[in-house]
Protein backbone atom coordinates (compact mmCIF):
# COMPACT_ATOMS: atom_id res chain seq x y z
CA UNK A 1 0.00 0.00 0.00
CA UNK A 2 1.32 3.47 -0.77
CA UNK A 3 2.12 5.79 2.13
CA UNK A 4 -0.79 8.15 1.57
CA UNK A 5 -3.30 5.34 2.00
CA UNK A 6 -1.69 4.29 5.27
CA UNK A 7 -1.74 7.89 6.50
CA UNK A 8 -5.35 8.25 5.43
CA UNK A 9 -6.33 5.05 7.20
CA UNK A 10 -4.52 5.96 10.42
CA UNK A 11 -5.98 9.47 10.48
CA UNK A 12 -9.48 8.18 9.79
CA UNK A 13 -9.26 5.40 12.37
CA UNK A 14 -7.99 7.80 15.03
CA UNK A 15 -10.85 10.19 14.42
CA UNK A 16 -13.40 7.39 14.41
CA UNK A 17 -12.12 6.19 17.79
CA UNK A 18 -12.60 9.63 19.34
CA UNK A 19 -15.90 10.18 17.54
CA UNK A 20 -17.44 7.11 19.22
CA UNK A 21 -17.73 8.40 22.80
CA UNK A 22 -18.09 12.08 21.83
CA UNK A 23 -20.73 11.22 19.24
CA UNK A 24 -22.60 9.23 21.88
CA UNK A 25 -22.84 12.35 24.04
CA UNK A 26 -23.97 14.34 21.01
CA UNK A 27 -26.79 11.81 20.55
CA UNK A 28 -27.69 11.64 24.26
CA UNK A 29 -27.79 15.41 24.67
CA UNK A 30 -29.55 15.87 21.34
CA UNK A 31 -26.81 18.10 20.04
CA UNK A 32 -26.60 16.76 16.51
CA UNK A 33 -27.16 20.24 15.09
CA UNK A 34 -24.24 21.40 17.23
CA UNK A 35 -21.82 19.46 15.02
CA UNK A 36 -23.14 21.30 11.95
CA UNK A 37 -22.77 24.62 13.69
CA UNK A 38 -19.18 23.86 14.59
CA UNK A 39 -18.48 22.74 11.05
CA UNK A 40 -19.89 25.98 9.62
CA UNK A 41 -17.84 27.99 12.07
CA UNK A 42 -14.82 26.02 10.90
CA UNK A 43 -15.36 27.51 7.47
CA UNK A 44 -15.16 30.94 9.10
CA UNK A 45 -11.91 29.74 10.67
CA UNK A 46 -10.53 28.84 7.26
CA UNK A 47 -11.44 32.30 5.97
CA UNK A 48 -9.84 34.07 8.92
CA UNK A 49 -6.79 31.84 8.63
CA UNK A 50 -6.35 32.84 4.99
CA UNK A 51 -6.72 36.52 5.78
CA UNK A 52 -4.34 36.55 8.73
CA UNK A 53 -2.02 33.97 7.16
CA UNK A 54 -1.96 31.87 10.29
CA UNK A 55 -1.97 28.08 10.33
CA UNK A 56 -5.33 26.99 8.93
CA UNK A 57 -5.91 24.12 11.36
CA UNK A 58 -5.15 26.41 14.27
CA UNK A 59 -7.55 29.06 12.93
CA UNK A 60 -10.27 26.44 12.52
CA UNK A 61 -9.68 25.16 16.04
CA UNK A 62 -9.87 28.68 17.51
CA UNK A 63 -13.10 29.46 15.66
CA UNK A 64 -14.76 26.18 16.63
CA UNK A 65 -13.81 26.69 20.28
CA UNK A 66 -15.08 30.29 20.22
CA UNK A 67 -18.44 29.16 18.83
CA UNK A 68 -18.67 26.33 21.38
CA UNK A 69 -18.00 28.86 24.14
CA UNK A 70 -20.58 31.25 22.75
CA UNK A 71 -23.17 28.48 22.56
CA UNK A 72 -22.74 27.36 26.16
CA UNK A 73 -22.85 30.96 27.41
CA UNK A 74 -25.87 31.95 25.31
CA UNK A 75 -27.69 28.82 26.41
CA UNK A 76 -27.24 29.87 30.01
CA UNK A 77 -27.94 33.57 29.59
CA UNK A 78 -30.81 33.86 27.15
CA UNK A 79 -34.23 32.36 26.93
CA UNK A 80 -33.86 31.32 23.30
CA UNK A 81 -34.17 27.61 22.73
CA UNK A 82 -31.02 25.72 21.98
CA UNK A 83 -31.86 24.98 18.37
CA UNK A 84 -32.56 28.67 17.66
CA UNK A 85 -29.21 29.66 19.15
CA UNK A 86 -27.48 26.97 17.11
CA UNK A 87 -29.23 28.09 13.94
CA UNK A 88 -28.24 31.72 14.50
CA UNK A 89 -24.62 30.89 15.28
CA UNK A 90 -24.37 28.36 12.49
CA UNK A 91 -25.59 30.50 9.63
CA UNK A 92 -24.06 33.74 10.83
CA UNK A 93 -20.60 32.20 11.02
CA UNK A 94 -21.10 30.47 7.66
CA UNK A 95 -22.13 33.79 6.07
CA UNK A 96 -19.19 35.69 7.57
CA UNK A 97 -16.86 32.95 6.35
CA UNK A 98 -18.18 33.07 2.79
CA UNK A 99 -18.06 36.87 2.66
CA UNK A 100 -14.53 37.03 4.05
CA UNK A 101 -13.29 34.38 1.63
CA UNK A 102 -14.75 36.14 -1.38
CA UNK A 103 -13.42 39.55 -0.29
CA UNK A 104 -9.91 38.61 0.69
CA UNK A 105 -8.78 35.53 -1.14
CA UNK A 106 -6.59 36.63 -4.05
CA UNK A 107 -6.15 33.36 -5.85
CA UNK A 108 -9.39 31.44 -6.17
CA UNK A 109 -9.54 29.15 -3.17
CA UNK A 110 -10.83 25.66 -3.80
CA UNK A 111 -13.53 25.33 -1.20
CA UNK A 112 -14.49 21.80 -2.13
CA UNK A 113 -11.53 20.32 -0.23
CA UNK A 114 -13.00 21.81 2.93
CA UNK A 115 -16.63 21.10 2.10
CA UNK A 116 -16.10 17.42 1.33
CA UNK A 117 -12.75 16.65 2.92
CA UNK A 118 -9.59 15.33 1.36
CA UNK A 119 -8.45 12.39 3.42
CA UNK A 120 -5.96 11.13 0.86
CA UNK A 121 -3.89 14.31 1.11
CA UNK A 122 -3.16 13.86 4.82
CA UNK A 123 0.60 14.21 5.40
CA UNK A 124 2.89 13.21 8.23
CA UNK A 125 2.62 16.48 10.15
CA UNK A 126 -1.17 16.47 9.89
CA UNK A 127 -1.25 12.90 11.06
CA UNK A 128 0.68 13.89 14.17
CA UNK A 129 -1.71 16.80 14.82
CA UNK A 130 -4.72 14.50 14.44
CA UNK A 131 -3.15 11.90 16.76
CA UNK A 132 -2.56 14.60 19.37
CA UNK A 133 -6.17 15.80 19.09
CA UNK A 134 -7.51 12.25 19.38
CA UNK A 135 -5.40 11.41 22.43
CA UNK A 136 -6.39 14.71 24.04
CA UNK A 137 -10.12 14.09 23.46
CA UNK A 138 -10.11 10.43 24.49
CA UNK A 139 -8.01 11.11 27.59
CA UNK A 140 -10.33 13.84 28.86
CA UNK A 141 -13.54 12.00 27.98
CA UNK A 142 -12.25 8.94 29.82
CA UNK A 143 -11.23 10.96 32.84
CA UNK A 144 -14.53 12.83 33.13
CA UNK A 145 -16.73 9.98 31.88
CA UNK A 146 -18.94 9.62 34.97
CA UNK A 147 -19.22 13.37 35.42
CA UNK A 148 -20.26 13.83 31.78
CA UNK A 149 -22.84 11.07 32.20
CA UNK A 150 -24.23 12.71 35.33
CA UNK A 151 -24.72 16.12 33.69
CA UNK A 152 -26.32 14.41 30.70
CA UNK A 153 -28.85 12.53 32.82
CA UNK A 154 -29.92 15.35 35.15
CA UNK A 155 -27.90 18.59 35.37
CA UNK A 156 -29.58 19.81 38.56
CA UNK A 157 -29.01 16.52 40.35
CA UNK A 158 -25.36 16.73 39.30
CA UNK A 159 -25.13 20.27 40.64
CA UNK A 160 -26.59 19.31 44.02
CA UNK A 161 -23.98 16.55 44.14
CA UNK A 162 -21.36 19.26 43.82
CA UNK A 163 -20.27 18.82 40.18
CA UNK A 164 -19.23 21.98 38.27
CA UNK A 165 -22.02 21.56 35.72
CA UNK A 166 -21.33 24.70 33.67
CA UNK A 167 -17.62 23.90 33.42
CA UNK A 168 -18.32 20.31 32.38
CA UNK A 169 -20.78 21.40 29.69
CA UNK A 170 -18.15 23.81 28.41
CA UNK A 171 -15.42 21.15 28.42
CA UNK A 172 -17.60 18.70 26.52
CA UNK A 173 -18.45 21.35 23.93
CA UNK A 174 -14.76 22.22 23.56
CA UNK A 175 -13.79 18.57 23.10
CA UNK A 176 -16.37 18.21 20.34
CA UNK A 177 -14.99 21.42 18.81
CA UNK A 178 -11.45 20.00 18.85
CA UNK A 179 -12.63 16.81 17.18
CA UNK A 180 -14.61 18.68 14.54
CA UNK A 181 -11.63 20.92 13.79
CA UNK A 182 -9.43 17.85 13.40
CA UNK A 183 -11.99 16.01 11.26
CA UNK A 184 -12.63 18.82 8.75
CA UNK A 185 -9.78 17.45 6.65
CA UNK A 186 -11.24 13.95 6.61
CA UNK A 187 -14.93 14.22 5.88
CA UNK A 188 -15.32 17.95 5.31
CA UNK A 189 -17.69 20.58 6.63
CA UNK A 190 -20.84 19.13 5.13
CA UNK A 191 -20.53 15.57 6.40
CA UNK A 192 -18.79 15.93 9.73
CA UNK A 193 -21.87 15.45 11.88
CA UNK A 194 -22.45 12.08 10.25
CA UNK A 195 -19.21 10.70 11.67
CA UNK A 196 -20.39 11.76 15.14
CA UNK A 197 -24.00 10.63 15.17
CA UNK A 198 -24.42 7.78 12.70
CA UNK A 199 -22.04 5.24 14.32
CA UNK A 200 -23.40 6.17 17.76
CA UNK A 201 -26.99 5.71 16.61
CA UNK A 202 -26.08 2.38 15.05
CA UNK A 203 -24.42 1.29 18.27
CA UNK A 204 -27.55 2.16 20.28
CA UNK A 205 -29.40 -0.82 18.84
CA UNK A 206 -27.15 -3.42 20.43
CA UNK A 207 -25.81 -1.92 23.61
CA UNK A 208 -27.04 -2.20 27.15
CA UNK A 209 -24.74 0.31 28.83
CA UNK A 210 -23.40 3.75 27.93
CA UNK A 211 -19.85 2.38 27.86
CA UNK A 212 -20.78 -0.42 25.46
CA UNK A 213 -22.50 2.08 23.19
CA UNK A 214 -19.45 4.37 23.09
CA UNK A 215 -17.04 1.49 22.35
CA UNK A 216 -19.31 0.00 19.74
CA UNK A 217 -19.69 3.42 18.11
CA UNK A 218 -15.89 3.68 17.88
CA UNK A 219 -15.73 0.21 16.36
CA UNK A 220 -18.44 0.96 13.77
CA UNK A 221 -16.65 4.22 12.94
CA UNK A 222 -13.37 2.38 12.35
CA UNK A 223 -15.11 -0.16 10.11
CA UNK A 224 -16.74 2.66 8.15
CA UNK A 225 -13.40 4.43 7.67
CA UNK A 226 -11.75 1.23 6.40
CA UNK A 227 -14.72 0.53 4.13
CA UNK A 228 -14.78 4.10 2.84
CA UNK A 229 -11.07 4.16 2.06
CA UNK A 230 -11.35 0.79 0.32
CA UNK A 231 -14.33 1.97 -1.72
CA UNK A 232 -12.48 5.08 -2.69
CA UNK A 233 -9.39 3.01 -3.64
CA UNK A 234 -11.27 0.56 -5.84
CA UNK A 235 -13.97 2.64 -7.50
CA UNK A 236 -12.22 6.02 -7.17
CA UNK A 237 -15.06 7.64 -5.25
CA UNK A 238 -14.47 10.70 -3.01
CA UNK A 239 -13.16 9.39 0.33
CA UNK A 240 -15.15 11.50 2.84
CA UNK A 241 -18.56 10.79 1.33
CA UNK A 242 -17.60 7.12 0.94
CA UNK A 243 -16.92 6.87 4.67
CA UNK A 244 -20.26 8.46 5.50
CA UNK A 245 -21.93 6.16 3.00
CA UNK A 246 -20.48 3.17 4.89
CA UNK A 247 -21.78 4.62 8.18
CA UNK A 248 -25.22 5.00 6.66
CA UNK A 249 -25.20 1.49 5.21
CA UNK A 250 -24.26 0.00 8.57
CA UNK A 251 -27.10 1.90 10.23
CA UNK A 252 -29.56 0.61 7.65
CA UNK A 253 -28.32 -2.95 8.15
CA UNK A 254 -28.61 -2.70 11.93
CA UNK A 255 -32.20 -1.48 11.59
CA UNK A 256 -32.97 -4.40 9.34
CA UNK A 257 -31.40 -7.01 11.61
CA UNK A 258 -32.92 -5.63 14.76
CA UNK A 259 -36.44 -5.21 13.47
CA UNK A 260 -36.99 -8.33 11.40
CA UNK A 261 -36.99 -10.91 14.23
CA UNK A 262 -39.34 -8.80 16.36
CA UNK A 263 -42.00 -8.79 13.68
CA UNK A 264 -41.99 -12.59 13.56
CA UNK A 265 -42.63 -12.90 17.26
CA UNK B 1 -27.14 27.10 65.98
CA UNK B 2 -25.15 23.96 65.30
CA UNK B 3 -28.32 21.95 64.77
CA UNK B 4 -29.29 23.98 61.71
CA UNK B 5 -28.53 22.49 58.30
CA UNK B 6 -29.88 25.21 56.04
CA UNK B 7 -31.14 28.62 57.03
CA UNK B 8 -32.95 31.09 54.82
CA UNK B 9 -33.21 34.68 55.93
CA UNK B 10 -35.56 37.22 54.28
CA UNK B 11 -35.26 35.54 50.88
CA UNK B 12 -36.90 37.14 47.87
CA UNK B 13 -36.92 35.60 44.42
CA UNK B 14 -37.98 37.64 41.42
CA UNK B 15 -38.08 35.98 38.00
CA UNK B 16 -39.01 37.97 34.88
CA UNK B 17 -40.05 40.91 37.08
CA UNK B 18 -42.56 38.68 38.82
CA UNK B 19 -42.16 38.10 42.49
CA UNK B 20 -42.16 34.35 43.06
CA UNK B 21 -41.13 34.29 46.70
CA UNK B 22 -41.18 37.12 49.15
CA UNK B 23 -39.58 37.45 52.53
CA UNK B 24 -39.04 33.78 53.30
CA UNK B 25 -37.25 32.91 56.49
CA UNK B 26 -36.94 29.34 57.67
CA UNK B 27 -34.63 26.80 59.24
CA UNK B 28 -34.10 23.15 58.38
CA UNK B 29 -32.79 21.24 61.36
CA UNK B 30 -30.82 18.03 61.64
CA UNK B 31 -33.02 15.00 62.25
CA UNK B 32 -36.25 16.94 61.69
CA UNK B 33 -38.89 16.25 59.10
CA UNK B 34 -40.24 19.47 57.61
CA UNK B 35 -43.20 19.37 55.25
CA UNK B 36 -43.48 22.20 52.75
CA UNK B 37 -47.04 22.47 51.51
CA UNK B 38 -48.85 24.94 49.30
CA UNK B 39 -51.19 25.11 46.31
CA UNK B 40 -49.98 24.85 42.71
CA UNK B 41 -47.92 27.88 41.75
CA UNK B 42 -47.13 28.74 45.35
CA UNK B 43 -43.40 28.67 44.63
CA UNK B 44 -42.60 25.38 46.34
CA UNK B 45 -40.22 24.19 43.66
CA UNK B 46 -38.55 27.61 43.43
CA UNK B 47 -38.08 27.66 47.19
CA UNK B 48 -36.64 24.14 47.10
CA UNK B 49 -34.23 25.11 44.35
CA UNK B 50 -33.23 28.24 46.24
CA UNK B 51 -32.48 26.21 49.35
CA UNK B 52 -30.46 23.76 47.26
CA UNK B 53 -28.47 26.59 45.70
CA UNK B 54 -29.83 25.95 42.19
CA UNK B 55 -31.65 29.28 42.13
CA UNK B 56 -30.01 32.49 43.30
CA UNK B 57 -32.16 34.60 45.62
CA UNK B 58 -32.77 38.15 44.34
CA UNK B 59 -32.20 39.34 47.86
CA UNK B 60 -31.80 37.75 51.24
CA UNK B 61 -29.47 35.03 52.38
CA UNK B 62 -29.37 31.23 52.27
CA UNK B 63 -26.69 29.71 54.46
CA UNK B 64 -25.75 26.07 54.48
CA UNK B 65 -23.78 24.23 57.09
CA UNK B 66 -20.28 23.89 55.59
CA UNK B 67 -19.76 20.52 53.86
CA UNK B 68 -23.46 19.66 54.06
CA UNK B 69 -24.29 16.50 52.11
CA UNK B 70 -27.70 16.71 50.47
CA UNK B 71 -29.63 13.84 48.92
CA UNK B 72 -31.96 15.46 46.42
CA UNK B 73 -34.89 13.66 44.87
CA UNK B 74 -36.22 15.71 41.95
CA UNK B 75 -39.84 15.57 40.84
CA UNK B 76 -39.05 13.54 37.80
CA UNK B 77 -36.24 12.24 35.68
CA UNK B 78 -36.57 11.87 31.97
CA UNK B 79 -33.92 9.67 30.41
CA UNK B 80 -33.36 9.92 26.68
CA UNK B 81 -34.35 6.70 24.89
CA UNK B 82 -30.97 6.70 23.21
CA UNK B 83 -29.09 6.39 26.48
CA UNK B 84 -28.90 2.73 27.46
CA UNK B 85 -28.79 2.86 31.23
CA UNK B 86 -29.81 0.30 33.81
CA UNK B 87 -31.05 1.29 37.24
CA UNK B 88 -27.88 -0.19 38.73
CA UNK B 89 -25.50 1.76 36.48
CA UNK B 90 -27.45 4.97 37.10
CA UNK B 91 -27.18 4.53 40.85
CA UNK B 92 -23.50 3.61 40.69
CA UNK B 93 -22.87 7.15 39.38
CA UNK B 94 -23.96 8.46 42.76
CA UNK B 95 -21.84 6.05 44.79
CA UNK B 96 -19.62 3.36 43.34
CA UNK B 97 -18.82 1.56 46.61
CA UNK B 98 -19.45 -2.13 46.22
CA UNK B 99 -22.78 -3.39 47.54
CA UNK B 100 -24.11 0.06 48.32
CA UNK B 101 -26.41 0.23 45.30
CA UNK B 102 -28.21 -2.98 46.21
CA UNK B 103 -28.47 -1.88 49.82
CA UNK B 104 -29.98 1.49 48.90
CA UNK B 105 -32.41 -0.05 46.44
CA UNK B 106 -33.55 -2.53 49.06
CA UNK B 107 -34.01 0.26 51.57
CA UNK B 108 -36.08 2.24 49.06
CA UNK B 109 -38.13 -0.89 48.34
CA UNK B 110 -37.14 -1.45 44.72
CA UNK B 111 -34.52 -4.19 44.80
CA UNK B 112 -36.25 -6.19 42.06
CA UNK B 113 -35.75 -3.62 39.33
CA UNK B 114 -31.98 -3.35 39.72
CA UNK B 115 -31.20 -4.54 36.20
CA UNK B 116 -34.14 -2.90 34.45
CA UNK B 117 -33.64 -0.16 31.90
CA UNK B 118 -34.12 3.28 33.45
CA UNK B 119 -36.28 4.49 30.59
CA UNK B 120 -38.71 1.60 30.92
CA UNK B 121 -39.67 1.63 34.60
CA UNK B 122 -42.96 3.03 35.88
CA UNK B 123 -43.41 6.37 37.59
CA UNK B 124 -43.71 4.81 41.03
CA UNK B 125 -40.59 2.72 40.47
CA UNK B 126 -38.72 5.81 39.31
CA UNK B 127 -39.63 7.54 42.59
CA UNK B 128 -38.07 4.63 44.47
CA UNK B 129 -34.95 4.71 42.32
CA UNK B 130 -34.55 8.44 42.87
CA UNK B 131 -35.01 7.92 46.60
CA UNK B 132 -32.32 5.22 46.53
CA UNK B 133 -30.05 7.61 44.68
CA UNK B 134 -30.56 10.28 47.32
CA UNK B 135 -29.67 7.73 50.01
CA UNK B 136 -26.46 6.79 48.23
CA UNK B 137 -25.10 10.26 48.90
CA UNK B 138 -25.08 9.49 52.66
CA UNK B 139 -27.19 12.60 53.12
CA UNK B 140 -27.41 14.74 56.22
CA UNK B 141 -30.44 16.30 54.58
CA UNK B 142 -32.92 14.61 52.28
CA UNK B 143 -34.81 16.93 49.96
CA UNK B 144 -37.81 15.24 48.38
CA UNK B 145 -39.71 17.26 45.78
CA UNK B 146 -43.26 15.91 45.66
CA UNK B 147 -42.39 12.26 46.17
CA UNK B 148 -46.08 11.44 46.46
CA UNK B 149 -46.99 12.99 43.11
CA UNK B 150 -48.99 10.53 41.05
CA UNK B 151 -48.95 7.94 43.79
CA UNK B 152 -52.26 6.74 45.21
CA UNK B 153 -53.14 6.97 48.89
CA UNK B 154 -52.01 3.45 49.71
CA UNK B 155 -48.76 4.06 47.87
CA UNK B 156 -48.29 7.34 49.71
CA UNK B 157 -48.69 5.63 53.03
CA UNK B 158 -46.06 3.09 52.05
CA UNK B 159 -43.75 5.79 50.74
CA UNK B 160 -44.10 7.93 53.86
CA UNK B 161 -43.41 5.00 56.14
CA UNK B 162 -40.28 4.25 54.07
CA UNK B 163 -39.16 7.86 54.51
CA UNK B 164 -39.87 7.75 58.25
CA UNK B 165 -37.78 4.56 58.51
CA UNK B 166 -34.95 6.19 56.63
CA UNK B 167 -34.99 9.17 59.00
CA UNK B 168 -34.85 6.82 62.00
CA UNK B 169 -31.96 4.84 60.55
CA UNK B 170 -29.81 7.64 59.14
CA UNK B 171 -30.75 10.45 61.48
CA UNK B 172 -30.94 12.85 58.56
CA UNK B 173 -33.11 15.91 58.26
CA UNK B 174 -35.91 15.72 55.69
CA UNK B 175 -37.55 18.41 53.61
CA UNK B 176 -40.71 17.02 52.07
CA UNK B 177 -42.48 19.07 49.42
CA UNK B 178 -46.13 18.34 48.76
CA UNK B 179 -49.03 20.01 47.00
CA UNK B 180 -51.43 18.03 49.12
CA UNK B 181 -52.67 20.53 51.66
CA UNK B 182 -54.65 18.20 53.84
CA UNK B 183 -52.47 15.15 54.07
CA UNK B 184 -48.98 15.44 55.43
CA UNK B 185 -46.74 12.80 56.86
CA UNK B 186 -47.86 11.71 60.30
CA UNK B 187 -44.25 11.79 61.47
CA UNK B 188 -43.62 15.35 60.33
CA UNK B 189 -42.10 17.65 62.97
CA UNK B 190 -43.10 20.90 61.39
CA UNK B 191 -45.16 22.17 58.49
CA UNK B 192 -44.46 25.23 56.40
CA UNK B 193 -47.44 26.46 54.49
CA UNK B 194 -46.35 28.46 51.47
CA UNK B 195 -48.18 30.72 49.08
CA UNK B 196 -45.44 32.96 47.70
CA UNK B 197 -44.81 33.91 51.31
CA UNK B 198 -44.88 31.77 54.42
CA UNK B 199 -48.56 31.73 55.41
CA UNK B 200 -47.92 29.91 58.61
CA UNK B 201 -45.56 27.40 60.08
CA UNK B 202 -45.49 25.19 63.08
CA UNK B 203 -46.36 21.73 64.26
CA UNK B 204 -49.02 19.95 62.22
CA UNK B 205 -51.68 20.19 64.90
CA UNK B 206 -51.10 23.94 65.22
CA UNK B 207 -51.23 24.52 61.47
CA UNK B 208 -54.60 22.90 61.01
CA UNK B 209 -56.29 25.48 63.23
CA UNK B 210 -54.23 28.46 62.06
CA UNK B 211 -56.57 31.11 60.59
CA UNK B 212 -54.19 31.76 57.68
CA UNK B 213 -54.33 28.10 56.71
CA UNK B 214 -58.09 27.92 57.08
CA UNK B 215 -58.50 31.03 54.98
CA UNK B 216 -56.37 29.74 52.18
CA UNK B 217 -57.43 26.14 51.99
CA UNK B 218 -60.36 26.59 54.25
CA UNK B 219 -62.97 24.35 55.56
CA UNK B 220 -65.56 26.96 54.74
CA UNK B 221 -65.59 25.88 51.13
CA UNK B 222 -68.27 23.51 49.89
CA UNK B 223 -66.92 20.01 49.84
CA UNK B 224 -66.46 18.70 46.29
CA UNK B 225 -64.63 15.63 47.43
CA UNK B 226 -65.72 12.93 49.77
CA UNK B 227 -63.93 10.03 51.35
CA UNK B 228 -64.67 6.55 50.16
CA UNK B 229 -63.43 3.75 52.32
CA UNK B 230 -62.05 0.66 50.61
CA UNK B 231 -61.96 -2.68 52.25
CA UNK B 232 -59.65 -5.06 50.42
CA UNK B 233 -58.59 -8.43 51.68
CA UNK B 234 -55.19 -8.01 50.04
CA UNK B 235 -52.59 -5.33 49.29
CA UNK B 236 -50.33 -4.57 46.35
CA UNK B 237 -46.67 -3.80 46.63
CA UNK B 238 -44.94 -1.18 44.49
CA UNK B 239 -44.71 -3.60 41.59
CA UNK B 240 -48.39 -4.38 41.61
CA UNK B 241 -47.91 -7.86 43.01
CA UNK B 242 -50.59 -9.00 45.40
CA UNK B 243 -49.36 -9.35 48.94
CA UNK B 244 -51.05 -10.40 52.13
CA UNK B 245 -52.91 -7.48 53.69
CA UNK B 246 -51.19 -7.91 57.04
CA UNK B 247 -47.70 -8.45 55.67
CA UNK B 248 -48.02 -5.71 53.04
CA UNK B 249 -47.20 -2.88 55.40
CA UNK B 250 -43.86 -4.24 56.46
CA UNK B 251 -42.35 -5.61 53.27
CA UNK B 252 -40.70 -2.50 51.96
CA UNK B 253 -38.54 -1.76 54.98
Amino acid sequence: MPDFIIYALLAGIGLALAAGPLGSFVVWQRLSYFGDTLAHSALLGIALGLVTEMNLSLAVLCCACAVALLLVILRNRTRLSQDSILGILSHTSLAIGLVVISLFSTNQLDLSAYLFGDLLSVGKSELIAIAAAVIFCLGLVGHFWNAFLSITIHPELAEVDGLPVFGLHLLLALLIAVLVAAAIKIVGVLLITALLIVPASTARQNSSSPEAMALLASLYGVIAVCGGVALSWYIDSPTGPSIVLCCGAMFALSLLFNNLPKKQL
Amino acid sequence: MSNTLIKAHAVNVIIDERSILSNISLCLDAGHITSLIGPNGAGKTTLTKTLLGLQKPSSGLVTKRPGLRIGYMPQQLHVDQNLPLTVERFLSLANSEKGRVTQALTEAGAAQIKSHSLSKISGGEMQRVLLARALLRDPQLLVLDEPARGVDIAGQEELYSTIANIRERHGCGVLLVSHDLHLVMAKTDSVICLNRHVCCQGRPEEISIDPAYLDLFGQNRPAALALYTHHHDHDHDIHGNIVDAEKGKGTDA
